[in-house]
């Protein structure tokens, strides 16, 4: 009798143990696995889903690193040797979520394949062929948006009155995602301000611009769109344009009661009288 | 040289498929590329690791087709050829600890084999399940965060990086920690193909009346509690934590263990 007490006890005893290890691996896991894909700061490969969803598709097999780096227009001219590729794995270090693709303009940027290489490969739905796709089903790069490309004007030197188009001219989309103002410089009274201007309806974020910004710390880089770009809020709408108009259509008023409100509407509150 | 013959084949086979991920991005290869999460064989038949396969589901996201079909072909080859050998024949991190526990075993390391109250061996398949919590949880594939496998072979394709210091951790937790710490207890991959192991078919076959008793196929098993028929009963080893690696074929001086290949359809004595 007294032994298989002792037998339960011990019993109970492991089981706690066990039930006590696992909850709190688990709690470690789940911390440490949510601190890693904090990182915001990345460009993936074109095509690539939103990046939540990127961080639970992503399979992390290298297929799309492996196109990119073994495509044809990535010999070296001159050596016939392959470059560098674009995207990079993610490896200890690197402070992006490990194993998965994302590139450094800076290093080396996207040169936007008209075939893609990329972006087929990929088996997890990760990057998402369709939206890199025209209306005919045929791959489109310029229809990626990697991130956005911002100008900060205070660095840029076209902004100080220098000549530099280096980006302008960087750019596969120019004349559509760069533009170039022209204004009056009235400091020299004779000179002309030559500005980059991005523009986010064209712009794939490929980073080919701040590759070749000549500053020192590029004047223009690219970042993922959800930190480069702002959201205005359905309260606001250009009434001027039919399109933007067609994005509050569905949109449903909502009333809100309040203390003040509750004897009547603003309207009425306003135009009773004892405003005056 | 009988008793390294599937030591020397297992290496041949484990170098000999790292590099031919190396190639594919080094030099545009196309026999087998990508990485053991997902793959591409001869550029068309996709092969997916079931277990990451179970994780990325667990966090919600619908897969490419490609995949799932991928982890049903590993699934059927594993069911055929013996779950974990997976791990002996094709993991680098199996070089590793492989390296460790004979290390130990010159530095007599395991003299006294202590048992580890809070390791046990069926760890694993507990970090198996909480792994697939864990990425429903955070929506993330848990354990790729820090598999040390992947994190290996991604290395030598890709380059290593900091990730080098999770496969030295391993190495010594094995030398001088837990033997076969990491195979042996934690590792939740070995743990999903320990379960397809458990039917698969080609596994090891004892001869009780050949065999001498002379335990060094126990001393080189790194999963030695797979062998308790051994000088008992003239059956197979039907544990899937067997990794069907070979070792204690080698090292049995008497042919009394040998490949073989499940009957399902002879009644198992
Ligand atoms: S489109 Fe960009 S990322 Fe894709 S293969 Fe070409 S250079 Fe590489
Ligand atoms: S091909 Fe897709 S799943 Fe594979 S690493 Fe690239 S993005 Fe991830
Ligand atoms: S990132 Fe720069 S170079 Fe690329 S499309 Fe945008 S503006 Fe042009
Ligand atoms: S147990 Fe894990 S690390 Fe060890 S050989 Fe198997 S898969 Fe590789
Ligand atoms: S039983 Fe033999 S084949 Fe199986 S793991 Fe042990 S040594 Fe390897």
């Amino acid at each position: 009798m007294a032994t298989s007490d002792n037998n339960r006890r011990k019993f109970i005893a492991t089981t706690l143990q066990s039930v006590g290890l696992t909850a709190l691996g688990g709690l470690l896991w789940s911390g440490y696995s949510d601190e890693v894909k904090a990182s915001a700061l990345v460009l993936r490969p074109p095509g690539a889903i939103k990046e939540e969803d990127f961080l639970k598709a992503c399979i992390k097999c290298g297929l799309c690193a492996e196109a990119c780096q073994n495509r044809e227009t990535n010999i070296d001219r001159h050596t016939g040797l392959s470059k560098a590729g674009t995207l990079q794995m993610a490896k200890g270090g690197d402070h992006q979520l490990i194993g998965t693709p994302f590139f450094v303009p800076t290093e080396v940027p996207c040169y936007m394949c008209e075939d893609i290489p990329c972006v087929p490969v990929c088996p997890s739905g990760a990057l998402d062929q369709l939206s890199v796709s025209n209306e005919a089903g045929e791959l489109d790069i310029n229809k990626s948006r990697m991130g956005l490309a911002v100008v900060h004007k205070e660095s840029c030197i076209a902004f100080w009155g220098i000549q530099c188009d280096a980006c302008y001219r960087a750019c596969p989309l120019l004349g559509e995602a760069i533009t170039i103002e022209m204004h009056r410089n009235e400091r020299t009274g004779k000179h002309t301000f030559m500005l980059p201007i991005v523009h986010d309806t064209v712009c794939t974020g490929c980073g080919l611009c701040e590759a070749a910004c000549v500053t020192e710390k590029p004047a223009i880089f690219v970042l993922p769109n959800e930190i480069a770009k702002g959201v205005a809020g359905d309260h606001y709408v250009k009434g001027w344009d039919k399109a933007d108009e067609a994005r509050i259509e569905n949109a449903k008023a909502e009333e809100t009661v309040t203390e003040l409100s509750k004897e009547g509407t603003a309207a009425g509150y306003l135009n009773s009288g004892d405003l005056y | 040289m009988k008793n390294i013959k599937y030591l020397l084949l297992r290496r041949v086979t484990q170098i000999g498929i790292l590099l031919l991920y190396f190639g594919a991005n080094a030099y545009g290869w196309s026999i087998l590329s990508g990485t053991f999460g997902s793959s591409l064989l001869f550029g068309s038949v996709p092969l997916a690791d079931p277990y990451t396969t179970l994780q990325v589901l667990a966090t919600g996201f619908v897969l490419g087709s490609d995949v799932l079909l991928g982890a049903a072909i590993i699934t059927l080859f594993y069911f055929v050829v013996g779950g974990r050998a997976f791990c002996s024949w094709i993991c680098p991190i199996n070089m590793v600890t492989d390296l460790a526990n004979w290390l130990r075993r010159k530095l007599q390391l395991d003299k006294e084999q202590t048992t580890h109250r809070f390791l046990k061996r069926k760890a694993r398949y507990w970090i198996m399940v909480l792994g697939l919590i864990v990425s429903a949880v955070v929506g993330i594939a848990a354990f790729e965060v820090l598999s040390p496998i992947t994190i290996m072979q991604r290395g030598i394709i890709f380059g290593f990086g900091a990730g080098v210091s999770v496969v030295i951790a391993i190495f010594l937790f094995d030398l001088f920690g837990v033997k076969n710490g990491w195979c042996g207890h934690l590792c939740p991959l070995g743990a999903s193909y320990s379960l397809i192991g458990k039917a698969s078919l080609i596994r090891v076959d004892h001869d009780h009346e050949a065999c001498t008793n002379c335990m060094k196929c126990k001393v080189v098993c790194p999963e030695s509690h797979v062998l308790h028929m051994v000088n008992k009963e003239s059956i197979m080893v039907t544990d899937g934590e067997c990794t069907n690696c070979g070792r204690c074929i080698d090292v049995c001086g008497d042919d009394a263990l040998k490949f073989s290949i499940r009957n399902y359809l002879k009644k198992e004595q």
